[in-house]
């Protein structure tokens, strides 16, 4: 299954973010083997030399770690883990701002927005 | 030796109004997915040819892994012509026969396993085939070399979006470190995430070379809409 790529960014940045989300939410666990730039290309859909520099960008993160001829396993350093996630939750959090901008709410209305639905839906869960 | 196509100040003029193209110099490396690009009649076509030998450069010179064109290129590249020079009497198991004879590289097994995987029987006659299979089994002809440079020429434009696809996956499987692989197309967005990099063309002239992520990072929109942007009519 082709992965679903947005058309107005840089494919290997985007696949960085699909690895990054693979990684945090456990689909790679921490210490766990990937596949082969080959197969992951081959599955994407995507050209191997662009999932080649997605590689190399989690490596220079520290995200993931290459071993010799062994292929490529998830770090262990759980923190660095958590940093990325809270590097990505930043960025949805980011999107949803310029969004609200874009709509006249600056960011505390934004904020009061976001705390009325929240608090809306856990009335609605009860 | 890392550059496989070193391109010279290449011409083609028909005569003297009509420059096909016009003095384009270029370097390819291997072991890239190539697009070339452009509008109608900017020449992409005519620059196949020439790589492949069918047409004489008017000045300029090409070469393909250091080697002039001739019998030495031609049988390390697979060329995808823009139409079918297969005769339709022929079943395509005659046609496997021919380009065993034919190509050292060619691989029979392989080209068997993708008429499989995509229901053509060996025994059909080509005329009896659609449009669409009968560019199916050219393609599959073309990408069971084992060349250094594959050239496809609207190898997708025919054929329906599962197979095409199929034909997408055929070439990144196929993906080989040594070779290169230069698709001519107008169906950008279909083939834009396996592209390594793009060339535009325009009136015979080379307008851009540059990786798609580098489209992508500098205009912050992707090769299919940049094309329609620079191409607006």
């Amino acid at each position: 299954m082709a992965w679903n790529l947005d058309n107005d960014r840089p494919i290997y940045a985007q696949l960085v973010e699909r690895l990054q989300v693979q990684i945090i939410s456990g689909a790679y666990l921490p210490g766990g083997k990937l596949p082969s730039v080959r197969e992951l290309a081959a599955v994407a859909a995507v050209n191997p030399n662009t999932m080649q520099k997605a590689f190399a960008e989690l490596e220079k993160s520290g995200l993931i770690i290459t071993q010799g001829t062994n292929g490529r396993i998830v770090t262990e350093d759980e923190g660095l883990i958590r940093d990325s996630k809270r590097e990505l939750a930043k960025r949805h959090a980011e999107v949803y701002f310029a969004g609200m901008e874009g709509l006249g709410f600056g960011r505390s209305q934004a904020v009061s927005f976001l705390q009325e639905t929240a608090g809306k839906g856990e009335a609605g869960d009860e | 030796m890392n550059n496989l196509i070193e391109i010279r100040g290449l011409t083609k003029a028909y005569d003297a109004k009509h420059i096909a193209v016009n003095n384009i110099s270029l370097t390819l490396p291997r072991g890239k997915i190539i697009g070339l690009l452009g509008p109608n009649g900017s020449g992409k076509t005519t620059l196949i040819k020439m790589l492949n030998g069918l047409l004489t450069p008017t000045q300029g010179s090409i070469r393909i892994g250091g080697q002039p064109i001739g019998v030495e290129t031609k049988a390390h590249v697979a060329y995808l012509p823009d139409r079918t020079y297969l005769s339709g009497n022929k079943r395509v198991n005659e046609i496997l026969d021919f380009f065993c004879d034919f190509y050292e590289d060619f691989s029979r097994g392989q080209a068997i396993g993708m008429l499989q995987s995509l229901g053509i029987d060996p025994a059909s006659r080509m005329n009896t085939l659609s449009k669409g299979t009968k560019e199916k089994v050219q393609l599959i002809l073309v990408m069971s070399r084992d060349a250094d440079l594959y050239i496809l020429d609207e190898p997708i434009a025919g054929v329906d979006p599962a197979a095409r696809d199929y034909i997408l996956r055929t070439i990144l499987n196929n993906y080989n470190p040594s070779a290169t692989v230069l698709i001519s197309t107008h169906l950008i967005g279909d083939i834009e995430q396996v592209l390594d990099e793009v060339i535009f063309m325009r009136y015979g002239c080379l307008l851009l070379y540059t990786s798609v992520d580098n489209v992508r990072e500098q205009h912050g929109k992707s090769v299919d809409a940049y094309f329609r942007e620079v191409f607006a009519c």
